[in-house]
Parts: C-alpha cells; sequence; structure tokens
C-alpha cells in the first residue's frame, strides 16, 4: 500500500465513523416502515390471490407497529403508550388473521378457486 | 246600455244548450233534443227580432239621426299589460243587428227542419248539439266589440263547421272534405292573425268603435308614413286581413274547401255555407270598412277584382256541375264574390256608399233564397235518394210544394222583379257602373250566367224528361215544408224592406232609387239567361251535348272546376311536404331527437361508467380510498403542517 | 456505531424482502419472505430497546401467524405452481398509486420530522413495570384493552372452529 492509498483509507475511515456517529436517525426508520407500508399497498392493489392480499395486509399493519414503536422511542422514551398499543395491534392482527385464513379455507372448499376475479361474485352459494 | 240588456240571452242560451245537449243527449230521445234545440233557437228569434225593432225604430238613432254603435256590455277578459287587454262584449250596430235576424233565423228554419231530415240518423242529439254550438259562434262573431274576440269567435265558427262537415265520419270523403275545409280556413286565418297582430301593435288597440271612430283617424295617423316593401304598413294589415276574410268566404284561390263541405247534411250545408259562415269574411270587410276606405283604398280596388273574377269562374264551373249541391255551392260562391265586389267598388258617405249598403242588402236577401235553395235541395234528395242530376226529373207533379219554393228561389236569384234578388243585386250592378265599369261588365255576365245554370238546375230536377224511380219520391212531411214555405215569403218579401233606411255606411240613414237604366239591362240579361236554359233543358235533347263537344277543352276544364283542387295538391305534396316539410322533419330527427338521444346516450354512458365504481372488488375501493387520501393530503397537508409548526 | 452499522443491514434484509414478497410469482417463496420481514422488524425492536416486544413479535408473528400461513398456502393448492399473472394495466395503477403514496410520504417525514425529537439513552423496560402498567387501572394503564382482546381472540377462535370446519 502507498501513501496515497492509505490517505484515501483514511479519508473513507473519518467519514464513515463521523457518518456513523450518534444515534440511528429517527428518519431512517421511518424510511424503512415506509417502504414497508407502501410495499404492502402495491401488493394489495395488484395480487389476484387472496392469500398474497392477506401478506400484504400483514406487512402494512407491521410497518404501523413499527411506526408506533419508533416515535415512542424517540420522541416520548419514558412512556409506554406506544408500546402497548403495538403489542395489542400484534395480538389483533394474528386473531384477524386466523379468521381470514378460515374464510379462505372455506371459500375453498366451495369453489376450488382463492383467485378474486373467478366465481366468486355472489354471497350466498 | 240597459234598453238591450235582454239581449245578452241571444248569446247565452245556444251554448247552455249545446253543453245540454252535448253531455246530455245521449241520455235523452232525439225528439226531445231536437225540441228542444228548436224552441231556444225560437226564444233566441223572438229575442233578436225585439232588439232589432227596438235598435231600429226606437232607440238606436242618436241625436242628429244617425245610427249609434250601442255597447251593450264590455268587460276586460285577459290583461297583459295597461294597453294589451282582450275584451268580451256585446256591440249593437246596423249591421249586426241585420245579422242577429238572418242568422236566427236561418238558423230556426234549419232547426225545425232537421227534425224531419235527420229523423232516424245516428247521432241525432249530437248534430243538434253541433247546431246550437254554430249558432252561438256565429251570434258572438257578429257582435263581437273588438276584433280579437271576433278571431276567437271566428276560430270558434271554424271548428263547428269541421264537426258538422265530418258529421258522417265513417265515411272517408267526408272527413277528408272536413280536414280540408279547416285547414284551408285555417291557413288563411294565420293571415287575420298577422294582420290583427300588425293593425293592433300600431293603433294600440283591439277595440272596433276606436278603430272606426272619426274616418278611422287612429289608424291612419299611427302608421303614418311608415311603408313595407312598396306598400304603406295600414295597407298591409288590412291585406292581410281581407286575405283570412277571403278564406272563410271561399273567394278565389282558397275557395276549394266549399265545394267539399258539401259531404255534411244538407240542413248544416244550408245554415253554414249558404247563409251565415261564409258570409263573414262580408262581415269582416263591412265592419272595417271604414279602415279600409280611409287607410286603404288600394285595398278596396284588390278586394273588388279579386271579388268580380270569382263571381265570374264560379259560374262558369257551375254551369257544368252536375251534382245538385255542387252546383248550389258554386252559386254560394259566385253571390257572396258580388257581395265583396259591390264592397269593393263603394265609397264613404250617402250616395256613394250605395255598394256597402247594397252588399249588405243582398247579403240578407241571399242568406234566404239560398237557405231556401238548399233545403230543398234537402228535400229531393231525401225523396230521390242521390245527388246527382242524371237521377232526377219530372218531379215537379209529385213534389209540389217543393217545386214552387224552389221557384220562387230561382226567380229570386236570377234577379226578376219583383222577387227580392232582383232588388238587391240591381244596387249592386248600379254601384259597380258608377264606380267601376270593367267590373260592371263582368259581373253582369256573372248575373246572366247565374240565371242560366239555376234555370238549368231548376229545369232538370223538375221538369227535363220522365225519369222511372225505384220508389215513388212523395212530398215531405210538414217538418220540412213548412220551413220551406216561411223562407219562401222571406225571399220573395225581403226585397221590399227599406234597407237604405236602415243600413248604410256612414250609420246616416237615406232614400235610395232604384236606376231605371242598370235595372232594366239586368233584368234583360237574365231573361235572356233563363230563356236559353229553357231552350236546352226544358224537354230533353242533345243540343246541350252538341255544344259541350263543340267547346270541349274549355268545358272539360270547367268542368273539373279548373283543376284548382289539383294545383293545390300539386303544391302542398311536391313543394311543401317534398321541400319544407321534408327538411324541417329530417333537421327535427337528427338534431331535435338527435338532441335527446344524445342526453339520454350520455346519462347512460355515464351511468355504466360509474356503475364500474361500485364492482364488489375491494382492490378498487382500497385504490380509490389510497387515491382518495393521498389527494387530501396533498391538499391539505401543506396547511396542516403549517398549522402544526406554527 | 455498531447500532447504525446493524440497523443498516437489518433494514436492507427487510426492504429487499418486502419487495420480493409482493412482487414474487410463487406463493410459497412469498411466505418465506414475509418470514423474513417480520423476523427483521423483532431485530429492529430489539435495537430500540424493546425486548418483551421482540419476544412478542417472534412468537406470535413470526412462530404463529406464518405458520398459518403455510398451512393455508398448503391446504389451498399445490405450491409450486405459479400464481397466476396479473395484467399489466393493474400492476401499473397499482404501482403508479404506492409510488406516489410513497413520494408523498417520504416528502412529509424527511421535511418535517426532525424538527421533533431527541434521542436518549435509556436501560431497558423492567418486566415488572410492564406487567404492573398491563394489569392496573389508573390512568396510563391497561387492564380494560387486556380483558378485551382477550374476549375478541375467544370470538375470534369460535369463529374460525364455525367457518372452518368440516360439514
Amino acid at each position: 500500500m502507498g501513501r496515497l492509498e492509505g490517505r484515501i483509507i483514511n479519508i473513507m475511515g473519518d467519514f464513515i465513523t463521523s457518518f456513523l456517529s450518534g444515534p440511528v436517525p429517527i428518519e431512517a426508520y421511518l424510511a424503512v416502515s415506509t417502504i414497508m407500508f407502501f410495499a404492502g399497498v402495491y401488493g394489495f392493489l395488484s395480487r389476484k390471490n387472496m392469500l398474497m392480499v392477506l401478506v400484504s395486509v400483514e406487512l402494512m399493519l407491521n410497518a404501523a407497529d413499527l411506526n408506533f414503536v419508533v416515535f415512542n422511542r424517540y420522541l416520548y422514551p419514558g412512556q409506554l403508550e406506544g408500546f402497548f398499543f403495538t403489542l395489542f395491534a400484534i395480538g389483533i392482527a394474528a386473531a384477524e388473521t386466523a379468521i381470514a385464513i378460515a374464510i379462505i379455507i372455506n371459500i375453498y372448499r366451495h369453489v376450488k378457486s382463492i383467485y378474486i376475479d373467478e366465481n366468486i361474485t355472489k354471497m350466498k352459494n | 246600455m240597459d234598453a238591450f240588456n235582454y239581449s245578452i240571452l241571444i248569446l247565452v242560451l245556444p251554448v247552455v244548450m249545446f253543453l245540454i245537449l252535448g253531455l246530455g243527449g245521449k241520455y235523452m230521445k232525439p225528439v226531445i233534443a231536437g225540441t228542444l234545440g228548436s224552441l231556444s233557437l225560437a226564444v233566441m228569434a223572438v229575442l233578436a227580432y225585439t232588439t232589432a225593432y227596438q235598435y231600429f225604430f226606437e232607440v238606436g238613432k242618436g241625436a242628429d239621426g244617425v245610427y249609434q254603435a250601442i255597447n251593450v256590455f264590455h268587460f276586460q277578459w285577459l290583461r297583459f299589460t295597461d294597453t294589451l287587454h282582450i275584451d268580451l262584449g256585446m256591440y249593437l250596430d246596423p249591421i249586426s243587428v241585420m245579422m242577429l235576424v238572418v242568422i236566427t233565423t236561418v238558423s230556426l228554419m234549419v232547426h225545425v227542419y232537421s227534425l224531419g231530415y235527420m229523423k232516424g240518423e245516428k247521432g241525432f242529439q249530437r248534430y243538434y248539439a253541433f247546431l246550437s254550438l254554430f249558432s252561438f259562434a256565429m251570434l258572438g262573431l257578429v257582435v263581437a266589440t273588438n276584433i280579437f274576440q271576433m278571431y276567437i269567435f271566428w276560430e270558434l265558427v271554424g271548428v263547428s263547421s269541421f264537426l258538422l262537415i265530418s258529421f258522417y265520419y265513417v265515411k272517408p270523403s267526408a272527413v277528408a272534405a272536413s280536414k280540408k275545409a279547416f285547414i284551408v280556413t285555417r291557413f288563411a286565418d294565420f293571415f287575420f292573425l298577422v294582420g290583427i297582430l300588425l293593425l293592433s301593435y300600431f293603433t294600440g288597440t283591439f277595440d272596433f268603435a276606436t278603430l272606426t271612430a272619426s274616418n278611422a283617424d287612429i289608424c291612419v295617423s299611427s302608421t303614418a308614413g311608415m311603408s313595407f316593401l312598396g306598400m304603406s304598413v295600414l295597407s298591409w294589415a288590412m291585406l292581410l286581413i281581407f286575405m283570412g276574410g277571403a278564406g272563410k268566404s271561399a273567394m278565389m284561390p282558397f275557395h276549394i274547401w266549399l265545394p267539399d263541405a258539401m259531404e255534411g247534411p244538407t240542413p248544416a250545408s244550408a245554415l253554414i255555407h249558404a247563409a251565415t259562415m261564409v258570409v263573414a269574411g262580408v262581415f269582416l270587410v263591412a265592419r272595417l270598412f271604414p279602415i279600409y276606405h280611409f287607410g286603404a283604398p288600394e285595398i278596396l280596388t284588390v278586394i273588388a277584382w279579386v271579388g268580380a273574377i270569382t263571381a265570374l269562374f264560379a259560374a262558369v264551373v257551375a254551369c257544368t256541375q252536375t251534382d245538385i249541391k255542387r252546383v248550389l255551392a258554386f252559386s254560394t260562391i259566385s253571390q257572396i264574390a258580388f257581395m265583396l265586389t259591390s264592397l269593393g267598388v263603394s265609397k264613404f258617405g250617402d250616395h256613394e256608399g250605395l255598394g256597402y249598403m247594397a252588399g249588405m242588402f243582398h247579403l240578407f236577401t241571399h242568406a234566404f233564397f239560398k237557405a231556401l235553395l238548399f233545403l230543398c235541395a234537402g228535400a229531393i234528395i231525401h225523396a230521390v235518394h242521390s245527388n246527382e242530376m242524371g237521377d232526377m226529373g219530372g218531379l215537379a207533379k209529385k213534389l209540389p210544394i217543393t217545386c214552387i219554393t224552389f221557384g220562387i228561389a230561382w226567380l229570386a236569384i236570377a234577379g226578376i222583379y219583383p222577387f227580392s234578388g232582383f232588388f238587391s243585386k240591381d244596387e249592386i250592378l248600379a254601384a259597380a257602373m258608377e264606380h267601376n265599369f270593367p267590373i260592371y261588365i263582368i259581373l253582369s255576365v256573372a248575373a246572366g250566367l247565374t240565371a242560366f245554370y239555376m234555370t238549368r238546375l231548376f229545369l232538370r230536377i223538375f221538369f227535363y224528361e220522365k225519369k222511372h224511380y225505384h220508389h215513388e219520391p212523395h212530398e215531405a212531411g210538414p217538418s220540412m215544408a213548412i220551413p220551406l214555405i216561411i223562407l219562401a215569403v222571406f225571399a220573395f218579401g225581403a226585397g221590399f224592406v227599406p234597407f237604405s233606411k236602415f243600413v248604410t255606411s256612414d250609420g246616416v240613414p237615406y232614400d235610395a232609387h232604384i236606376n231605371m237604366q242598370v235595372a232594366v239591362t239586368s233584368v234583360l240579361i237574365s231573361l235572356v239567361g233563363i230563356g236559353i236554359g229553357f231552350r236546352l233543358y226544358f224537354k230533353k235533347n242533345d243540343i246541350p251535348d252538341k255544344i259541350a263537344s263543340s267547346i270541349s277543352t274549355f268545358y272539360k276544364w270547367a268542368h273539373n272546376k279548373f283543376y284548382f283542387d289539383e294545383l293545390w295538391l300539386y303544391v302542398t305534396r311536391n313543394i311543401i311536404f317534398k321541400r319544407i316539410s321534408a327538411t324541417i322533419a329530417w333537421f327535427d330527427k337528427k338534431f331535435v331527437d338527435g338532441f335527446m338521444d344524445s342526453l339520454a346516450y350520455v346519462t347512460q354512458a355515464a351511468s355504466s361508467t360509474i356503475k364500474n365504481f361500485q364492482s364488489g372488488y375491494i382492490q378498487q375501493y382500497a385504490l380509490a380510498y389510497l387515491l382518495g387520501a393521498l389527494i387530501l393530503v396533498v391538499g391539505f397537508g401543506g396547511w396542516l403542517i403549517a398549522f402544526i409548526c406554527k | 456505531m455498531a447500532e447504525q452499522i446493524i440497523f443498516y443491514i437489518i433494514a436492507t434484509i427487510i426492504v429487499f424482502s418486502t419487495i420480493m414478497a409482493v412482487t414474487t410469482q410463487k406463493i410459497i417463496r412469498s411466505a418465506t419472505f414475509l418470514l423474513f420481514v417480520l423476523l427483521g422488524t423483532a431485530g429492529l425492536y430489539l435495537l430500540l430497546d424493546y425486548h418483551f416486544l421482540m419476544a412478542v413479535q417472534i412468537a406470535v408473528y413470526a412462530g404463529g401467524v406464518m405458520v398459518l400461513f403455510i398451512f393455508a398456502i398448503l391446504l389451498t393448492h399445490e405450491p409450486g405452481v405459479d400464481v397466476k399473472f396479473e395484467k399489466p394495466g393493474r400492476i401499473f395503477i397499482a404501482a403508479v398509486a404506492a409510488l406516489a403514496g410513497l413520494g408523498i410520504c417520504g416528502h412529509i417525514i424527511f421535511y418535517n420530522v426532525n424538527k421533533f425529537y431527541t434521542y436518549v439513552t435509556q436501560s431497558e423496560f423492567q418486566m415488572q413495570d410492564i406487567g404492573m402498567a398491563m394489569m392496573g387501572t389508573d390512568k396510563y394503564q391497561y387492564l380494560l384493552p387486556f380483558e378485551a382482546i382477550s374476549v375478541l381472540l375467544l370470538a375470534c377462535i369460535i369463529g374460525g372452529i364455525m367457518i372452518a370446519r368440516k360439514r
């Protein structure tokens, strides 16, 4: 290694340490949760398989939970509202997913298909 | 005026009778309906005579001996603005009182006659209801106080005529004839309406008394100096009004409806198409005469020439017709043309107004003898069961009363002294000779032809040849004979009424003398016509056929009424229907219907687009929700964040 | 500093997995990517000093819900068969909407959030505190939601059995 390469590595190291010092900025967490949420939106709007739609719903719920936790941690460090909200949200999401899957299995038994645009146009069958 | 308050009954009775007979006729026996109708008309006739007596002999004359116009009553009916209002009322002046007498008399005779003639017909009560309606309309027309009321009743008369012509509505020819009558008169009435509107726009009033007062001053002054296409506005208005009158009175070229109107029952023809409705045009010109004379004298010349040509033309055609009612129809056209010509050549004031007086006098006498002619024709048709001259002949011995009364009417219309037609026709010819010599020549020729064709008619029916009939024709019963006799008396004696003492152009009575030169000439011409008729038709011979074949083209044209019907049909079918109506219909279908259809189409398209929003697809709902939320955030978010961040 | 590096690694995994989860054709792969997302989220909770929440996330979501999903997928069709392809129009509209939303939310976040917070290091929460808060009835204590959610879970269990039982 020559002196030039050594200097570059030094600068990169300084840059990395300066960049990476300090706490994780809140925007980073929020960016992650936003991307997760809108990926869920995309999946919800464009998928034909009911289970895929359910997956997308789970993604959206998770993103929201992450948002709550992050705000709780950064804006209200001593309090627990966001934490509990997220706790209960996880529980409810699990219950709701169970019911949804039960319904989907029921539909599959009757119509033999779980695609949204096939055969499922009447309520009573 | 209080003295004449009872005369309102003359108008109220017939309309009440129309309602009773029209609504309740089904439940009445026909005899009851007929008697009720005739009784109400008898009452009306008595009232009319009382009014006439009171007006002419007692109350009517003003202080200076001039016959005043009296408003019996007058009220505002529709009010649009302060100056524009339509009134209704009763207006008595010499000509309207005279018309009251004529109409009620002839109508009464027709009512009584119809008891016998229409016996056993289906719709008897309906017939009497229509007769009452017609009487009401015609009486309302003659006593109208303002020109708009006259127009209302004018149209009502047209409707009654339509109803009566199509009385036998199962016959397609009757239906076609009634439509033709109504459409032709309605078409002419369009011009009438435009004329009324023009006149009233400039003068600001509809009222007759105002319009004709002081030498039609208001008309002349309000339209002074305004002209359109070379003729003054007042002349245009009066010309248009005359065109309306020409339609109703069957002047050329609007005469085509009158011969076909003979499809109606004969007594109805007698009432409407001989004595009363067709003279409405003459009455209109007479009513507005001061305006014509002082404001638009050139239109009077037009009227005179139209009348003269129509008189000659109708007389020529009548010589060739074989249906007796058609002959009488053309005769009516010709005689009304006489009346209008006489009005056309008339001037204003004492002796100068001779044409006016003569025209009205002829109207008076013509009503009686023409109604008599029609009723006799009805009796003959009733006896022989056919309209054609070819099926008749030698009826003089079999139908004596009819023969004698027909003879009286024949002599009256031919203008032989001392029958009534002589006096009135003589006055007309005198007026024509004084003011417009060419017209006098034309009228004299027409008078001669009148005598000839009436002689032809009379002889062909009653003499000519002995015919063999399937069932013996017998004289009509008393209900038909009595009106004939009464009308014959009127036809004989009406000439002796000193008419110029009652009806003149300016209301001032004067003494009229017979102009001997004109009188002798006219009687001679009539005798020549009668003589030719006797030579040709007293006994059956072949001279008429030889004459007909020698002028065969002209004869064919005259026999086909100079193809006026075909001409009108051509104009309406090829020009109006094909060009104008077709274009308008195309426009209507494409644009108006298209517009409506496009409205419906747009609504439907919009609804089927919007329908897709409720698809039931949850993903679509979620998409809409998301987009809405984003839009709201973008729209309000900036404001919201600024608000939060302060 | 280590925190940040770990955060970026976990974040990368999460982002990659979510995008793959919604775009892949095979449904089992989608379920697997979802599992990774859930585990990554648990990791993030750990980074934020919420240990209990991380445990709940893994136990309930990653353990319970994902197993349920796998069962459902296997019950309703053969795995390995491709998911049917959707109409391109639909994908396009959905993508546009999602990207629009992403853009708007991102804009809001990055322009506004840094005015609000301060970062405070804290020790982890004691379980006793969490337990007391859960079972307490004072203000800021969560007994009522706890009971409510237990009723909800009961309803869901009964409902699920009713719907999905064999006739």
